[in-house]
């Protein structure tokens, strides 16, 4: 609660107060709060949200550049595998002349020279121009077949060059035909055709022994049939589960999606002079678990900065706008204070003057008044002595009730002499409750202390205080009923330059529009008998004593004055 | 011989010769005069053995008269009247050597018992 109230202004809940400066220290605040939210919130989240974008894009280049590599690696040795085995082709073909590997058993040496030298070939054989196998090297039966209708033969007859894709054909296991053109004197020409064993030696090239788990190296054939095995993505001469992408000279990485769904990093090399694409397949959830993980860090920080700033720009807005209300309150009540007290001087040196004028001519009518009693009381009988007499008692004692209106009011603006003396509070209440113990008891009214210990004693006017102490309790008297209760509380104020003193009741209570006036002169809610000076001459006297007074009170619930005197009197 | 010889000195006329009147139907010797000079004229002629006097007098105050006057007639005794409703100023009178005060408007009977009191003295 105590920590909400740092954050949140306590006066945000006040609702209904009819202060109207209270909306404006409300707006103050939000102002105050959204502005600076914004100017600093802002940025952050626009530097986290570029910096996400930013370390996604270097993430993906990393991602993407090893496969890249290893794309163009592998490309490279997958093609010097195939160039060498052809440059090898070629040279047999041009060094040895057409009888040479027509004779079977210089095709025996020739196929054995080459298998020492080049690993993977499988067999050899020698074809002429119609297609007609002369002769062959190798663990089949094929010598005297005919190739003259394959597509193959007529490829490497108009190309000169011929790579196959990876079947399976009369040997039953994967492999595929490398096979090379040379032209005879005469426009004849005969094929030299080796077939390479697909599986072993090309596992090996595209097979690194680093790879990641979730990753998959394999080659595929324009038509999408897997040439290799792989991990994932089907068996040798099936077809695989990643369509083959489009043509590209160069190594390249681009993302898509099987066609079950799963998104994948694809980096592919088409092999030169081969219907083969080296295909390498990631798995980017793999891939990604460093970007999740950096993400989720991005996410707690900016979530955590924002709270923490936020919280930062609450609190200090509310010491701000509070401070700031703090200070306006105080200053209207200075105001109104000091308007207040120069409405009480004037009104009493109005009082003053006016009392002072009438006095003059109330002397007067009261000696006129006074001679002709004397003469009517010296004078034989007359007609209506005894009333006139009687007119003129009562005309003098109208006189006097004028008179100690007058007098009091010349108290209530007099200039007085203050005689300062070391005061006991609570003595010097207690002196003035001693006037009251008849009516107190009378009444059955209890007057209670609540007095700190070690209270200090005060510098003061004694009279002055007396009077003040027996204004206000003479009222609490006449505001409670029978058995009624008086609590007297003093405590120390401004650390100790300043002592409290609170006489509370528990009477009838004064109306807020009466509270507004309590200490107008001539201001009274008895209905008889009070001339409503009391207490303006207590304001008058505590002011002068270089005290403040002041009053609270509920309709029913009772009355409390305080009464706040300097400990020590310093100003006159 | 007369009961009381008082010198009365108050700044309004009315107020002077009116009470002067009521005292004399009371059997005293009375002169009003309504300003200081006028009051240290008189005693300079005349012995008196009550001065009753105004505190507040255009002119010459009650205090400054009741110095003169004493310089005059060291033995007399003085009874202020104080207009203002304080205490206070009676008391600064009292302080300035006079026998008593009284605020106006004074009740005639009070005024007697003083005058009384301060030759009983």
């Amino acid at each position: 609660m105590k920590f909400l109230r740092r954050i949140i202004p306590d006066y945000w809940a006040e609702e209904g107060n009819s202060e109207e400066g209270l909306f404006r220290y409300r707006r103050l605040w939000k102002y105050s709060v959204s502005l600076t939210a914004l100017v600093s919130l802002a940025p952050l989240i626009i530097m986290t949200v570029v910096n996400y974008y930013q370390y996604q894009k270097v993430l993906r280049v990393e991602m993407i550049h090893p496969i890249s590599q290893l794309a163009s690696n592998t490309k490279r040795s997958l093609e010097s595998f195939i160039e060498e085995r052809i440059s090898a082709l070629n040279l047999i073909i041009h060094d040895k002349s057409f009888e040479d590997l027509a004779d079977q058993e210089k095709l025996i040496a020739v196929f054995g020279n080459m298998k020492n030298s080049f690993g993977g070939f499988v067999d050899l054989g020698l074809i002429n121009a119609e297609g007609y196998q002369r002769t062959y090297v190798g663990p089949y039966e094929l010598k005297g077949k005919n190739y003259r209708d394959q597509d193959w033969f007529h490829e490497v007859s108009l190309r000169g060059v011929y790579v196959s894709d990876v079947f399976m054909g009369y040997r039953n296991f994967p492999h595929f035909v490398i096979a090379v053109k040379n032209e005879r004197a005469g426009g004849s020409f005969y094929v030299l055709r080796a077939t390479i064993d697909a599986e072993t030696p090309i596992q090996k090239i595209i097979s690194p022994l680093d790879l990641r788990p979730s990753t998959d190296v394999f080659v595929i054939n324009r038509e999408g049939i897997l040439q290799t095995s792989s991990r994932f993505h089907g068996r040798i001469l099936e077809r695989s589960s990643v369509v083959a992408p489009p043509f590209s000279s160069r190594p390249e990485v681009l993302e898509g999606h099987t066609r079950e769904g799963q998104s994948y990093l694809l980096g592919y090399a088409y092999i030169e002079r081969t219907p083969f694409i080296l295909m390498i397949v990631a798995q980017p959830q793999a891939l990604m678990k460093n970007w999740l993980s950096v993400r989720r860090d991005l996410i707690w920080f900016l979530i955590g900065s924002m709270v923490l700033i936020l919280l930062v720009i609450l609190w200090g807005s509310t010491y701000m706008v509070s401070r700031l209300r703090e200070a306006d309150l105080k200053r209207a009540a200075l105001l109104h204070n000091a308007e207040y007290t120069n409405k009480m001087a004037s009104i009493g040196r109005l009082a003053a003057g006016v009392a002072h004028e009438i006095n003059n001519p109330l002397a007067i009518i009261n000696e006129k008044a006074g001679l002709v009693k004397d003469l009517a009381l010296l004078t034989e009988d007359f007609p209506q002595k005894e009333k006139i007499i009687k007119i003129i008692d009562s005309l003098l004692a109208n006189v006097e009730r004028c008179s100690t209106i007058t007098h009091r009011l010349l108290g209530f603006a007099k200039r007085m002499d203050v005689h300062l003396e070391t005061i006991n509070l609570e003595l010097l209440i207690r002196e003035v409750l001693g006037f009251l113990e008849k009516e107190a008891s009378y009444r059955d009214i209890s007057v209670d202390f609540h007095i700190p210990e070690g209270f200090p004693s005060i510098q003061s006017d004694r009279g002055q205080l007396q009077q003040v102490f027996l204004n206000i309790i003479n009222n609490a008297f006449a505001a409670v009923g029978e058995g009624g209760k008086i609590d007297i509380s003093m405590r120390e104020e401004r650390d100790g330059d300043a002592v409290a003193v609170t006489i509370k009741d528990n009477g009838h209570g004064i109306s807020e529009e009466d509270l507004k006036r309590i200490f107008e002169p001539f201001f009274t809610t008895k209905k008889e008998g009070g001339v409503g000076l009391g207490l303006s001459i207590t304001y008058g006297i505590v002011e002068k004593l270089g005290g403040r007074i002041s009053v609270e009170s509920k309709v029913g619930q009772g009355t409390g004055f305080t009464v706040i005197l300097p400990a020590q009197k310093t100003r006159f | 011989m007369a009961l009381l010889r008082v010198l009365l000195i108050d700044d309004e006329e009315e107020l002077v010769f009116t009470l002067a009147e009521r005292l004399m139907l009371r059997g005293i010797e009375v002169e009003g005069v309504t300003s200081g000079a006028d009051a240290i004229g008189r005693v300079q002629e005349k012995k008196f053995d009550v001065v009753v006097l105004d505190m507040k007098m255009p002119g010459m105050g009650g205090l400054e008269v009741m110095r003169m006057i004493r310089r005059e007639q060291p033995t007399i005794k003085f009874i202020l009247m104080t207009g203002r409703g304080s205490p206070e100023e009676g008391e600064e009178g009292m302080q300035g050597g006079a026998f008593a005060y009284l605020l106006k408007p004074i009740n005639i009977e009070d005024l007697m018992e003083k005058m009384m009191e301060a030759v009983s003295v």
